[in-house]
């Protein structure tokens, strides 16, 4: 069936009109020439960029489908314009076995919102200890090329040696939680005046950056790829700089909520806001920003951890650590780079498509809008305002830390190879 | 709106009041002897100290005065809140079997004199209390009198009566508001 | 009047001084041996300790005895309600009880916090003590009790010159004491080893030094915290020995202080770690004057906490 997106602006240029077909982006037309299609939608004023991409999703699914399963949070990776994310490996059995990745690659495509694609752990159970079986994942119908203990730093250097070496074999990726685990026992903001005044053990900053100068380094030294899941901080932004002025091949996501909260929600001891890592000074919220225009990180990740009512619902201290993220990447992504005049929507497109693709190896994504490639792409209206509500968020959990606040920019339409998964903001 | 505001004593009416008031007490006491006057705050303490300074002049004796503040025996702390305590004094001896008289300056609901009777209760026992009042001005709420009244002034509730003593506020008068 | 006492900073000057007032005159009623006062009659007080503190919920359940309310103790000690859940769990049990005011000791910091203002209750929320966050009542009778000594026990400690000194990272003593103290006018400067010192305390209002003989010099008091074996453990400092021998208060050290300086200490205390046995029984201690005070000043924090109304209707002419 042939769909005509008519007067849609392609990365925010000139706006044309295109053509789906058979999945497939079918032709380009200046804006109102198109031939009819069987199905027309008026997309004027509305921006087309290639379907977004989450290299960093939690979809809990196998173990914790109270806070989310495989259809709710593809769902709502929809809904949030995404159309492919990738799965994290600490579920309940560990993501460590080509029979796990297998069984929620399968679940995602029985879901449809958008692809799933598995997170392999690095490690057997994230324990640390042994090296999971990476090339049976790699091997298996699931095409692991991502692979992470997230949620647990591969800590142990020897280990990081070995993993980052024995990957290259199938091109894969070691995607490193930074974390040094002896500097952030028991750890519960970010490390600084505001810690010490509220009583909350820290995050030390160094814990973060002395993994990362350790990675960058490892990965120089075995001619590896390495990427660094969600950095928070200046001086993460300035190692990662360094280490691609100096050749190494490393690549860098920022979560949207480091790209617009600071530590002084901690105040409220509203466990909504905890999150690992924690949230900063607006002073590396400015960092990371200058970081992600420049190019030094790569992607925006949403780091999107759902969790049950129960486990946020309670002091600071028993509360799990994680923020739902799907729903409100984008438009946090429009207020802080594009509204600013930090990104052009290519950039956009880059960041949070492309560069996210092309990282974990996914193929069919991230490809630019052109004629002949597959049509996974996002309907974004730039100027609509819309608020937070977490009990209309397609996610089971409600861990937004950004209730009633109003954002910028909305998801109208997503498609996934030229079907339609969102219309008119909804559940297509 | 300003409340429309008339003056019923004056500073010569109050120490006339407080000497017939004295007269009064030593009477039916039949002399100072056992006497003790507690002066409930924050008002009553000067009009008990002036009470006790006319009797020295009409029996050369002196009469033991004392201080009771009554904030935390109130039973109103849901309707008024907190407020900052006052001093509580009793005069060497205590009130144990003695004649006590409460002073206060406005006799109103009887509430103040009902806590000033429970704290009363905790600091000793009396042989007798009694209760003298600069001015009555009716309304009670509870089976109260006093046995000595300054002066009785009819007052509608809506209505309030500020006393106002040099010792606290610089002037003596009675003032009916509203 | 503040609804809550979550932390020492929630109190500005009248404040703090009005609830130092008010426990002077409840000492001075409890001397005239006045074991009860009617006030409180028919409310009930929580006492909610998650933790173990025998010391800070006698003193609560006394204060709150001493004024006719009526006292329930939930102990819930231990790894059984550790997990979150139940503290929001009593907490709407607290309220079907129609509790009025509830005393909360938690080792998670903030926990009093969110106890206030998540919306689980509408009673008033008494901090006793919160993981290693606040414990402003304790900060409460240490400015009594210092009042007491250096101030006549009038006003505030403008200029009084007040040294603590231990492990001010994990201690919600020196939290609160720091911000009511500043809060009083009193010039505090804390001392420990810089491991035992938090991240940014250059930022807190008080001095802060590596050097105890020099901070102790001509200061008015010094309040000693207690130090806990774990810490040395965790690397914290090398070993007892040279952690009293660097940071602990012996007679020498004591000396150092103004004439009539004096010697607190929370409890409960090392002799032999933080503070000699001959400090801790010596003329200048007023360690236990400090446990009488507290269950003054928790009189009155609940006094005035339980009767703060939004606006006060007036009783004319009474
Ligand atoms: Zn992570």
């Amino acid at each position: 069936m042939s769909m005509v997106i008519r007067e849609v602006a392609p990365y925010g240029e000139e706006a044309v009109d295109m053509t789906i077909d058979d999945g497939r982006i079918a032709r380009i037309d200046p804006a109102g020439s198109a031939p009819a299609g069987e199905r027309e939608i008026d997309a004027s004023g509305l921006i087309v960029l290639p379907g977004l991409v989450d290299l960093h999703t939690h979809l809990r699914e196998p173990g914790r489908e109270d806070a989310e399963t495989i259809e709710s949070g593809t769902a709502a990776a929809a809904l949030g314009g995404f159309t492919a994310v990738h799965a994290m490996a600490n579920t309940q059995p560990v993501a460590d076995t080509a029979g796990v990745v297998e069984q929620v690659w399968r679940r995602g495509q029985e879901a449809g919102y958008c692809d799933v694609h598995p997170v392999g752990a690095v490690t057997v159970g994230l324990a640390g200890e042994r090296l999971a079986e990476l090339g049976a994942m790699a091997d298996s119908a699931a095409r692991v090329r991502v692979f992470s203990d997230d949620g647990i730093c591969v800590s142990d250097a020897v280990l990081m040696r070995r993993a980052l070496e024995y990957v290259k074999a199938f091109d894969g990726v070691i995607a490193q939680h930074a974390q040094e685990p002896r500097l952030t026992e028991g750890a519960q903001m970010n490390e600084g005046e505001l810690s010490g005044v509220l009583g909350l053990r820290g995050w030390p900053p160094v814990a973060e950056e002395a993994i990362i100068a350790r990675d960058v380094l490892l990965a120089e030294h075995v001619g590896s790829r390495v990427h660094i899941c969600h950095l928070s901080t200046r001086g993460s932004v300035d190692i990662i700089r360094w280490a691609k002025q100096r050749g190494i091949d490393v690549t860098a996501e920022v979560t949207p909520h480091h790209l617009i909260l600071t530590e002084e929600l901690a105040t409220t001891y509203d466990p909504r806001y905890k999150v690992n890592p924690p949230l900063r000074t607006a002073d590396d919220v400015a960092a990371v920003r200058e970081g992600l225009a420049d190019g030094t990180i790569d992607i925006v990740a949403t780091d999107h951890a759902p969790h049950a009512h129960e486990d946020k619902d309670c002091e600071w201290g028993a509360g799990a650590f994680g923020m739902l993220g799907l729903q409100t990447a984008l438009s946090v992504v429009i207020e802080t780079m594009v509204e600013t005049g930090r990104l052009s929507w290519r950039e956009v497109a880059d960041r949070m498509s492309t560069a996210p693709a092309i990282i974990g190896r996914v193929e069919s994504q991230g490809r630019p809008l052109e004629v002949g490639e597959p049509a996974n792409l996002v309907l974004v209206d730039p100027r609509a305002r819309w608020h937070v509500n977490a009990d209309a968020l397609a996610s089971r959990s409600r861990n937004t830390p950004f209730e009633g606040r109003e954002m910028s920019g909305r998801v109208v339409a997503t498609f996934l190879r030229g079907r339609p998964t969102v219309l008119e903001g909804r559940l297509a | 709106m300003v409340p429309a505001s008339a003056r019923v004593l004056d500073a010569a009416d109050i120490a006339r009041s407080v000497s017939r008031l004295s007269h009064e007490i030593l009477e039916r006491s039949h002399g100072s002897r056992d006497l003790v006057l507690l002066g409930i705050q924050t008002r009553g303490v000067p009009l008990a100290h002036r009470i006790a300074g006319r009797m020295a002049e009409i029996e050369s004796t002196t009469v033991p005065c004392g201080a009771l503040d009554i904030t935390m025996y109130r039973d109103d702390l849901r309707l008024r809140g907190a407020r900052p305590l006052d001093v509580t004094e009793l005069p060497e001896g205590g009130v144990d079997d003695r004649v006590v008289v409460l002073v206060d300056d406005v006799l109103y609901s009887g509430r103040t004199i009902r806590a000033a009777l429970d704290a009363i209760s905790d600091l000793g026992r009396p042989r007798a209390v009694q209760l003298a009042v600069l001015v009555d001005r009716g309304h009670r709420e509870l089976p109260i009198r006093a046995d000595y009244v300054g002066k009785n002034i009819p007052t509608s509730r809506e209505q309030a009566v500020r006393v106002r003593l040099a010792e606290v506020d610089g002037i003596d008068e009675v003032v009916v508001e509203g | 009047m503040i609804r809550h006492l979550l932390s020492a900073g929630d109190l500005d000057r009248d404040e703090a001084i009005a609830i130092l007032d008010t426990a002077g005159e409840l000492a001075r009623a409890t001397g005239r041996s006045v074991k009860k006062l009617p006030t409180l009659r028919g409310r009930t007080v929580v006492n909610l300790f998650y933790e173990d503190s025998t010391r800070t919920r006698i003193s609560f359940e006394a204060a709150a005895k001493r004024l006719s309310a009526d006292v329930i103790t939930f102990s819930a000690k231990g790894s059984s309600v550790s997990k979150g859940e139940s503290l929001k769990d009593t907490a709407l049990t607290l309220e079907a009880m129609g509790a009025d005011a509830v005393v909360v000791r938690h080792s998670a910091s903030g926990a009093a916090h969110r106890l206030a203002m998540s919306g689980w209750t509408d009673c008033v929320v008494v901090n006793a003590g919160d993981g290693t966050h606040e414990h402003p009542t304790q900060a409460l009778l240490d400015a009594y009790t210092l009042r007491h000594h250096l101030s006549d026990g009038a006003g505030d400690l403008q200029g009084r010159r007040v040294v603590i000194v231990g492990d001010i990272l994990h201690s919600r003593v020196a939290r609160s004491n720091v911000l009511l103290l500043e809060t009083l006018g009193a010039e505090v400067t804390v001392v420990g080893p810089p491991t035992l010192l938090p991240v940014g305390v250059e930022g807190w209002p008080c001095s802060v030094s590596y050097d105890l003989d020099n901070a102790l010099t001509g200061a008015d008091a010094v309040m000693m915290l207690r130090v806990q074996n774990e810490r040395m453990n965790a690397a914290y400092f090398p070993s007892a020995r040279e952690y009293s021998r660097r940071y602990g208060l012996d007679r020498h050290r004591a000396e150092l202080l103004a004439p009539d300086g004096i010697v607190l200490h929370p409890g409960p205390m090392n002799r032999g770690m933080e503070i000699t046995a001959e400090v801790a029984d010596g003329p200048r201690s007023v360690v236990v004057e400090q446990v009488t005070n507290g269950v003054h000043v928790r009189m009155a924090v609940l006094y005035r906490l339980m009767g703060a109304l939004p606006e006060l209707e007036s009783e004319a002419g009474s």
